[in-house]
């Protein structure tokens, strides 16, 4: 436990000393957040209660997307690409020289490197976002905490899924591809493009059934207070259900790769 | 570390392999919609045992199976066939427990953390380990001190130059007092400098901890600086297994003496060598590798207008391919 928290740790210090790359990604978020702000604006203009929220939690809910974006990976990011790179390159070898499991040992360094992210991705956007837009703050204080347990959950999720597309590598050799391929569900059916309960009909269940869901809609609707008391519950168990299959999947996935391993190169 | 050189004590191999062997599929095309199945022997029989506290080459061209043996070492591989035993281990069965209890060190490639610092990257290999504080703080100080890795420290990975993350790792690799290091080409790449101070370092590992050592490489400095047994593989089996001396004597292997003359001139023929190209006023002097370059050097400075020379070592591949036509050229006589 003491060697993954230390490797948690060195995640959130690893990103800690990207600064500029920090400063530009603060600075993205908030500009898309802007542009989506007033896109948002101009929908819920026309379509009031469009999904079921106000003007205010529209808007909340674009200024929540930008600044989970960089913590929870929702386009990508984090340790997938340095993942298929080492599967690639062959570094993997190194890893399975330790005496380490290695799904833990990544799901530790995104952890930290999660946690960075929220802070120094996450505060300023959101704040400045605050500032300019009527935003809906959580009324209870005790939102605040359910919120921050359930981004916890929704890294999980976004670590699990991520994983799995990562070792693919080890069959596909480029794993580029379907990485773009998740990441395009994702950005779609996380509602990083619009809330999911605005997706009409069928369309609409299934989405908000999928493990994205996890990752922005659910965190979005325990923020905006709309998931309370028995809901609360049910989110949180929908999320750490999403996290726990989709783990033990990355865990079966992990034991049939090491076991055909042929590290490449060298 | 109370382990001395293993002198004395009962034969303790701590390395063993019998008749160990590595196949891989390897599907092509061949054709249209047919796939063919093609076998890789990559590594064909092959059976050693090291004892602890020794030093050993392994050497061999590339793509001999070197590597496919280190990773069955260390258990990353399933071995296809026979009996492999690492400190009594069976790798790829155990191989979180052997982990504890070897250390790995790859030229190219690195167990540091690239956006780390030093001194973090060591941290986390304590923590991997569970080294003992004790422990750690007298092996991460011994590691700085003789391999100067005081001053870089706090410098992430990625700004060291080779030579310096090659120390790095080197120390990453014995902070927790490994029975068994495996060096795959430790010195490639690395300048004339930091490679006398790798080769230093590890021969001290060697005689203080009775660290055990299989030692891949292409410099064969490497090998006579350090090893006394050399191990070829060729084609996935040992093709010799025995001291350097042996495989220059079998390999009748030859250093050259290159000469540049004033001007052209026709071969030069003195006792001892042969002229075996002529370039311009540059002439190449082959001559075998266990005699003295002195004589042949005064004959050529007494009777030809020289101008300047050099000798070169032979290389390892020369070494192994001049052994395995000789030992096919017996085998012909033979038969």
């Amino acid at each position: 436990m003491r060697l993954y928290t230390a490797v948690a740790v060195s995640g959130f210090k690893r990103y800690a000393t990207y600064r500029v790359a920090t400063v530009a990604g603060v600075f993205t978020n908030t500009v898309f957040g802007f542009i989506l702000a007033y896109t948002y604006t101009a929908l819920w203009n026309e379509r009031p209660h469009l999904g079921g929220y106000d003007h205010a939690q529209a808007l909340t809910f674009v200024w929540l997307g930008q600044a989970l974006l960089a913590a929870i990976g929702l386009l990508g990011g984090g340790f997938e690409e340095e993942l298929q790179e080492r599967i690639r390159s062959g570094d993997i070898a190194v890893d399975l020289y330790r005496p380490v499991d290695l799904q833990t040992w990544w799901l530790a360094t995104e952890l930290g490197r999660a946690l960075f992210q929220l802070l120094g991705r996450g505060v300023v956007p959101m704040a400045i976002g605050a500032l300019v837009f009527e935003l809906r703050m959580p009324a209870s204080p005790l939102t605040w905490l359910w919120f921050l347990l359930t981004v916890a959950l929704a890294v999980c999720v976004g670590f699990a899924v991520r994983y799995l597309v990562s070792l693919a590598s080890f069959w596909l050799l480029d794993g580029a591809g379907l990485s773009m391929l998740s990441g395009l569900l994702c950005l779609f059916f996380s509602g990083m493009i619009l809330p999911l309960n605005v997706f009409p009909g069928q369309l609409g269940e299934i989405a908000r059934a999928l493990p994205w869901a996890a990752m922005l809609q659910v965190p979005a609707d325990v923020f905006l207070e709309e998931r309370r008391g028995s809901g609360l519950l049910e989110a949180f168990a929908f999320q750490a259900g999403w996290a726990v299959v989709l783990l033990a999947a990355g865990r079966a996935l992990q034991s049939a790769a090491t076991r055909k391993v042929v590290v490449q190169g060298g | 570390m109370a382990v001395g050189n293993g002198m004395g004590s009962a034969v303790d191999d701590l390395i063993e392999l019998d008749g160990v062997e590595k196949v891989f599929q390897v599907r092509r095309k061949a054709g249209l919609m047919r796939r063919e199945r093609r076998e890789v022997r990559a590594v064909d029989g092959i059976s050693f045992r090291v004892p602890r506290g020794e030093m050993v080459g392994y050497i061999g061209p590339n793509g001999a199976g070197k590597s496919t043996t280190i990773k069955m070492l260390t258990g990353i591989l399933v071995p296809s066939g026979g009996r492999l035993r690492v400190a009594g281990i069976d790798p790829a069965r155990e191989r979180t427990r052997l982990a504890r209890r070897i250390g790995v060190v790859f030229g190219q490639r690195t167990t540091l953390w690239w956006d780390l610092p030093l001194r973090d990257s060591y941290a986390l290999v304590r923590r991997m380990y569970r080294i003992p504080d004790d422990r750690y703080r007298h092996n991460l100080d011994r590691c700085v001190e003789l391999l100067n890795l005081g001053a870089l420290l706090d410098v992430p990975v990625r700004q060291l130059s080779l030579g310096q993350r090659m120390r790095g790792d080197i120390a990453a690799a014995l902070l927790h007092d490994p029975e068994v290091l495996y060096l795959d080409e430790p010195t490639i790449g690395l300048d004339v400098v930091s490679k006398a101070k790798v080769r230093e370092f590890l021969r001290d590992v060697n005689a203080e901890q009775g660290t055990t050592v299989l030692l891949t490489t292409h410099d064969l400095t490497d090998i006579e600086l350090l090893c006394k047994r050399v191990m070829v593989i060729d084609h996935g089996r040992l093709v010799y297994d025995g001291g350097l001396d042996g495989l220059h004597a079998v390999g009748e292997s030859e250093r050259t003496l290159v000469v540049d003359l004033e001007r052209e001139l026709p071969p030069i023929e003195v006792p001892g060598a042969r002229t075996v190209r002529v370039e311009g006023p540059r002439q190449w002097l082959a001559f075998p590798a266990n005699s003295s370059a002195a004589p042949i050097v005064a004959a050529v400075a007494d009777g030809w207008p020289l101008v300047d020379l050099s000798v070169r070592e032979p290389e390892i591949e020369d070494v192994i391919a001049r052994m395995l036509h000789g030992a096919e050229d017996r085998a012909g006589r033979t038969s």
